[in-house]
């Protein structure tokens, strides 16, 4: 079974341990998918599989065959951009492309009524746009450089312009 | 890491796991020890093609499939309205990215986080090698147990829905080659002892199935509370999930587990014992919890925990006898 990346067909590795960032960048040559820490901790490895984001890092690519990965690269262009840029979202950006994915994968979420930690009712069906709720939800993506305002402005600006 | 076979599970006759071959839920607590070196398995058995549905039983509870991703069971409208702790318990845990690629069994089944477990190359650890010792006993303890652990081992278990599925008196419905049984969670969880590579009651060869849950009496007036070392996305230093129920004024049922504190789910069956029958003012709940805490044995580097689990209950309780389950 192929995995399908960014719309393309592409054979799963014979190595059952190479893991799907280890795919995207070394094999497939997508090195806009960043490394961090490679133990999930940080986010910066974040891709969407059937549109839901996860880290590459920690699943290994044979678990992905049959599904559809989707990249910074697959994203691309996306409102997410300019906003970040606009809004001073990043400095070294070293951390973006997992922010760009996880945020789109978000607004998509909050979208559906899916509640978080800071959700006070967790049985209303939908769920506010709040600068609390943007923060937890975001809170699986770690910037080193502290860019945390800009990308949560970034995000509010996009998801309450309905831009997406 | 060392070479791995890999294989989807057709069934759950299919994925009784062999001799040195591991289940594979996400992956997230696999895949990072292995990369470590603290597991070494041959074959990788991907489970999570199996049952992840979640349907309402006749009797009023909820079983929710093995494979069923840690977002799915808490975005689920029959969890959010019957079961809010234990949506908010799994919402309390890891990443929006870790718990879409969770599995309910995966969970159950992660290990302690304890850091000398996890440093294969350079500590003592008799989780990991039985025997070897251990260098979190007169090390960095800020994330130990403080019930039930033992001269062996000090290390706690790391899972925030557990803590919930404890408090609500869930079951692990559980197959293997000798045909399926059920094991309350409450027996599911192994104290270490002189064994503390043998975490659970699930035998080497059986799967866990899926996870049932009986009728909960305190939908509305019930919560999870996670107190950690930053805001979001860290593991419990200490955690409460308690459900209460009132009649006439006084506590009809309360459930009360507490997480980050034994290397299972602690339940305060002393404080819950206490608080039967009485009127739960700050007084009386802070008398239950006080109870439940006199045997806490904590170590030089967590005794802060005592003071955190007792303002955490009594903080939880008093919030929670105001709401109308
Ligand atoms: C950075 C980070 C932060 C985290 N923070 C938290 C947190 O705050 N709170 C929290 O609760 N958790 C946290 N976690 C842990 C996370 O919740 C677990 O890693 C996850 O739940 C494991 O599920 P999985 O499906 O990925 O398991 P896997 O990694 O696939 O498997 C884990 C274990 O379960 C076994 N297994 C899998 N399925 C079954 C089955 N059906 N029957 C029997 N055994 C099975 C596997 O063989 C393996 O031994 C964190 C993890 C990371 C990486
Ligand atoms: S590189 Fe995957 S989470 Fe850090
Ligand atoms: S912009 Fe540098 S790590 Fe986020």
């Amino acid at each position: 079974m192929d995995i399908t990346v960014n719309g393309t067909a592409v054979a799963p590795p014979d190595d059952a341990r190479v893991s799907l960032l280890d795919m995207l960048r070394d094999h497939l040559h997508l090195t806009g998918t960043k490394v961090g820490c490679n133990q999930g901790a940080c986010g910066a490895c974040t891709v969407l599989i059937d549109g839901r984001r996860v880290l590459s890092c920690l699943t290994l690519a044979a678990q992905a065959a049959g599904r559809e990965v989707t990249t910074i690269e697959g994203l691309d262009p996306h409102p997410l951009q300019a906003a970040f840029v606009e809004r001073d979202g990043l400095q070294c950006g070293y951390c973006t492309p997992g922010q760009i994915c996880a945020a789109a994968a978000m607004i998509d979420e909050v979208r559906a009524g899916v509640p978080s930690y800071v959700t006070a009712d967790l049985s209303a069906e939908s769920v506010p746009f709040s600068r609390d709720e943007v923060r937890e939800r975001m809170s699986g993506n770690l910037c080193r450089c502290g860019a945390h305002n800009g990308i949560v402005d970034a995000i509010l600006e996009v998801a309450d312009g309905s831009t997406v | 890491m060392n070479p791995v076979q890999y294989r989807r599970a057709e069934s759950v006759e299919d994925a009784f796991p062999g001799a040195q071959w591991r289940l594979l839920g996400g992956g997230t607590n696999l895949v990072d020890l292995m990369r470590k070196g603290v597991e070494h398995p041959a074959g990788l058995l991907d489970v999570t093609g199996l049952s992840e549905e979640i349907a309402a039983s006749d009797d009023g509870g909820l079983v929710i499939g093995a494979a069923a991703r840690n977002s799915a069971v808490a975005a689920h409208p029959l969890v959010r309205r019957r079961y809010p702790m234990l949506a908010r318990a799994i919402l309390a845990g890891a990443s929006a990215q870790i718990r879409n690629m969770a599995t309910v069994g995966g969970n159950l089944m992660q290990r302690t986080r304890c850091a000398y477990f996890a440093d294969a190359a350079g500590s003592r650890c008799n989780k990991r090698a039985p025997g070897s010792g251990c260098d979190a006993i007169g090390g960095f303890t800020r994330y130990h147990a403080i019930f039930g652990a033992s001269p062996e081992c000090v290390a706690t278990h790391p899972s925030d829905m557990a803590v919930a599925l404890a408090a609500l008196d869930a079951r692990v419905n559980v197959a293997g080659p000798g045909g399926t049984r059920t094991i309350p969670l409450a027996e599911f969880y192994r104290l270490p002892g002189d064994r503390p590579d043998l975490e659970t009651t699930l035998g080497a060869d059986e799967i866990i199935v899926s996870v049932a849950m009986p009728a909960s009496p305190f939908a509305g007036a019930s919560a999870y509370r996670k107190v950690r070392d930053r805001a979001s996305y860290a593991f419990a230093l200490v955690s409460v999930a308690a459900g209460v129920t009132l009649r006439d004024g006084v506590v009809d049922d309360v459930r009360i587990a507490l997480g980050g504190v034994a290397a299972r789910p602690w339940r305060a069956l002393r404080a819950e014992e206490t608080l039967r029958g009485t009127r739960p003012t700050d007084e009386a709940i802070d008398a239950a919890i006080t109870a439940e805490l006199a045997s806490a044995e904590p170590l030089p580097g967590n005794e802060f925990k005592i003071e955190l689990v007792r303002r955490t209950t009594v903080a939880v309780l008093s919030e929670l006898r105001g709401t109308p389950a």
